[in-house]
């Protein structure tokens, strides 16, 4: 495992994509056949189940251990990450474990049905045979994941410097259907139990904010507006009866979503799509909180497609019947959806995005600011004659947002993070004045730099004044800009009302305590939004 | 009122003696402070009088002026000071560190410091002295913390540097100008060329010109040439990581170095390419060996993991309080900047 350790140790420290990149070209270089095909499993989710329960395993290190049980929460609480917690506790090996890291999957896979007693003569000779590093890398295949930045694009990318074979459709091959144990590395990127002429998506077309005055842009007449959906982009590919589902991030997600791969299976035609997933329900886009419910998931089960059943709005249609329409000038895509969206009949969640019906200019204004209403981000402007360009292109298509709402708030709790983070507070709560005491808002983890978070540990590190396990409570001192998207009554929050996608726009370092919003102010921000 | 509350006072200054009417790194000016070590953190400016040992006393000049006024005595050898008997023992912290000895009608206080257990190429490795209350940090106190042997980092460090050369790149080490400096230069002796940054060049020097014996380095100044550094090793303040002065550097590798790297989310929160855990304080096993040793009836654990650590001492069955200081990692970091004034452009 020697060969894998390494190759864990190199991209865990860098946060640049391109040494990560590297790294794995040259383990893949030098490693064995079966073991880069685990590489490969274990990166795009491919894990077999978990053959031991993590309470067995902190079970067994406080017993070798001899630690109680607080201290023990004590040492995870710093850590932030069981495997590792367990790895940096467990006595020096006695002896030395050389095995490949097929050899330990094989293991693992094999352990799964054995008594628990097994389990832990198994584990246990593991860990008293590794050092601390190989130790951390066994925790992990037993079950969570390395946490350690590297997407399927990043392993994509470092395959196709490898091979110099295209990387969407490595990507197609990764994700197909194969098994370690019946294929090898060069028949998986080869692509051999895939066609990829069936999936192969295009590169999506996308929009800079808008820039500049709306009359700037000419007449009215020469654009096509629609509501800019806030969900995630994707491109429906129908090719002699297979269906794939492509994301913006160049990602197959084609089984996240099965309701949609139902619902295109309607259509006679072939053709390549594009649109948005959204999560909906009877017929209203729920929040984009909701969708990622469905996000990144392995198994979709029954339960999570009735709680967060999703959706699909056309776009744009990139390909028809075989022929590559993207030089076709938008209002004449636009019409070939149309008529095919009205050639069959569809299930009420896969819908054209509308276009929003205007005369003159200053009409948006209104539309854009009721888009929230409907939770829509505002607008998208599309001129009327513009091609389906590749990447990112100024003047075409723009996107007009609605401003996000903000509340100046107090911090009052503090956790610390995961992963990366988990050395510093970095997921803080908010609050806002209620009469003379204080009323949680808002959970905000993101918005500042690195240097602002380690400021603020460093802050709430002597301004902590107690400590529920990893959560402490601050003096309330720190004010924050929260912007968020939306904001709603709310009778499981005890404020009385829920933001919609919070996230903090700037430390106040400006800005007393006494000058923070009211639940009172607060609410008024309903009406206005 | 137990024996030791006479001994020593716990203020608002600082840690005070009132038979002997000193303070031990006191944090706000006093008449007299006694000085475990030369971090910025426990040598602060502005005593009427400070006493530390021989090996302190040019980094404390250094630091603080050659104008304070100051007396040093050597490891072991005892002063008394108002009937109270004094003396110095070596800590393994860092150049000149010691544990503070107070005994007075026959009742004996050790305060620690910071303290290492394990010993290294350079400094003078800690020794245990029995007490009846003693003040011990706690900048490490959790299980997870657990240093590798002298001879280990030694090899890894070595290593690392063989590799980047391999890869046409300059090794850059960051940590404290007092202390891991030395440190690393001692691990990296002989591996290849050491330069090393004005900061750490003056504290060397003022170490050397009181008879200690440091590894050969040189100077990395601004206006050096480039070709120079290539593959070659530099030792920095951590106050260097993003700076211009770095940045000119062709092809660095850079390495944070300190016991918080023994965290994963640690070394990856710095972004650099390498963290090695190269901890001038006691780690869990190092402290309570430490503890144990002193036989002391009453514990006090001061800076870093104080709630654990006194928890856990009082569970195996010794009498621990916390105690709380301005001593610690954070404080250091901001004290060592003020003091070094570190030129990073």
């Amino acid at each position: 495992m020697k060969l894998f350790s390494e190759l864990i140790s190199t991209i865990e420290i860098t946060n640049k994509t391109n040494a990560k990149i590297d790294a794995f070209v040259q383990y893949f270089k030098t490693a064995p056949d079966k073991d880069k095909l685990w590489v490969i499993a274990l990166f795009t989710g491919k894990r077999p189940s978990r053959p031991v329960k993590t309470t067995l395993m902190k079970e067994w290190c406080m017993e070798l251990t001899d630690i109680p049980e607080w201290l023990f929460l004590e040492s995870y609480s710093t850590v932030g990450d069981l495997g590792e917690t367990l790895a940096l506790l467990l006595p020096k090996p006695t002896h030395r474990l050389d095995l490949s890291l097929n050899e330990w999957m094989t293991e693992l896979k094999a352990l799964k049905p054995k008594s628990d007693e097994n389990k832990k003569v198994f584990v246990l000779e593991a860990w008293t045979g590794l050092d601390q590093q190989e130790r951390l890398i066994f925790n992990k295949l037993i079950g969570g994941s390395f946490r350690i930045g590297v997407s399927k694009k990043t392993l994509v990318n470092a395959l196709a410097k490898l091979t110099n074979i295209d990387a969407n459709q490595l990507m197609h091959s990764i994700i197909g259907n194969w098994e370690v144990d019946s294929i090898s590395f060069e028949a998986l990127i080869l692509g051999k139990h895939i066609n990829y002429d069936n999936s192969k998506p295009y590169p999506f077309c996308l929009a800079y904010a808008l820039e500049k005055e709306l009359p700037e842009l000419g007449k009215p007449n020469d654009w096509i507006v629609e509501q800019k959906w806030d969900g995630i982009r994707g491109q429906i590919v129908k090719r002699n009866n297979e269906i794939y589902i492509w994301s913006r991030g160049e990602e197959l997600v084609t089984k996240q979503f099965p309701e949609l791969v139902e619902a295109f299976g309607n259509f006679k035609d072939d053709f390549v799509i594009d649109g948005e997933i959204l999560a909906m329900k009877n017929n209203d886009v729920l929040l984009f909180n909701d969708l990622q419910k469905r996000l990144n998931r392995k198994n979709v089960t029954k339960k999570l497609l009735e709680e967060v059943p999703v959706g699909f709005k056309a776009y744009d249609i990139l390909e028809f019947n075989g022929d590559d329409n993207r030089e076709q000038p938008f209002e004449n895509r636009r019409k070939q959806l149309e008529t095919l969206f009205n050639s069959v009949a569809l299930p009420e969640y896969v819908k054209l995005s509308f276009i929003v019906d205007f005369k003159k200019w200053v009409d948006l204004h209104d539309i854009r600011n009721n888009s929230r209403a409907i939770n829509s981000e505002g607008l998208m402007l599309k001129q009327k004659k513009s091609p389906y360009h590749i990447g990112r292109k100024k003047g075409d298509w723009w996107k007009w947002k609605v401003d996000p709402l903000t509340i100046d708030a107090v911090m009052i709790y503090a956790q610390k993070g995961s992963g990366r983070r988990s050395s510093k507070y970095t997921d803080y709560t908010f609050a806002v004045k209620k009469d003379d005491a204080l009323v949680t808002v808002a959970k905000a983890y993101s918005g500042l730099t690195d240097k602002e978070i380690t400021e603020i540990s460093q802050w709430v590190n002597k301004n902590a004044i107690e400590r529920f396990g990893p959560v402490r409570t601050v003096k309330p001192e720190l004010v924050f800009e929260i912007a968020f998207e939306g904001i709603a009554l709310s009778n499981r929050h005890k404020s009385g009302v829920a933001l919609r996608f919070p996230r903090i726009a700037r430390w106040r370092k400006d800005k007393p305590v006494d000058e923070i919003d009211t639940i009172e102010s607060v609410k008024q921000l309903i009406t206005a939004s | 009122m137990s024996r030791e509350n006479q001994l020593v006072k716990f203020t608002k200054k600082g840690i005070y003696c009132p038979q002997g009417r000193f303070y031990l790194d006191p944090w706000y000016p006093v008449e007299y402070a006694i000085i475990s070590h030369g971090h910025a953190d426990h040598a602060r400016w502005g005593m009427k009088r400070y006493l530390c040992t021989d090996d302190s006393k040019a980094i404390l000049q250094h630091r603080l002026g050659n104008d304070i006024n100051i007396e040093s005595i050597s490891y072991y050898n005892s002063k008394t000071i108002n009937s109270v008997k004094v003396s110095f023992h070596p800590a393994g912290h860092v150049i000149g560190s010691a544990q503070i000895r107070l005994e007075y009608k026959g009742y004996v206080v050790v305060f620690s410091g910071d303290y290492k257990t394990q010993p290294d190429f350079i400094t003078q490795p800690f020794e245990s002295v029995k007490c009846h209350t003693f003040i011990t940090e706690s900048t490490f106190g959790l299980p997870i913390y657990n240093w590798k042997t002298e001879e280990t980092l030694k090899t890894e460090l070595q290593s690392w540097v063989k590799t980047n050369q391999a890869n046409n790149r300059t090794s850059v080490f960051l940590g404290y100008s007092l202390g891991k400096a030395q440190r690393l230069m001692s691990l990296l002796d002989g591996c290849d060329e050491i330069f090393v940054h004005r900061a750490i060049h003056n504290l060397n020097n003022a170490i050397s010109g009181s008879g200690i014996q440091l590894p050969d380095t040189k100077l990395w100044s601004a206006d050096l040439d480039k070709k120079m550094l290539q593959n070659k090793i530099i030792i920095a303040p951590p106050a260097l990581l993003g700076s211009r002065m770095l940045k000119r550097v062709p092809n660095v590798a850079t390495a944070v170095c300190s016991g918080w790297m023994q965290i994963r989310g640690n070394r990856r929160w710095q972004a650099v390419d390498a963290g090695f855990v190269v901890s001038d304080h006691a780690d869990w096993d190092g402290l309570i060996s430490a503890v144990k040793a002193t036989g002391a009836e009453q514990v006090y654990v001061t800076h870093g993991s104080q709630a654990v650590f006194s928890k856990y001492l009082n569970e195996i069955g010794i009498k621990a309080d916390e105690l709380v200081t301005e001593y610690g990692d954070e404080a250091l970091a901001k004290a060592e900047k003020e003091t070094e004034n570190i030129d990073t452009e």
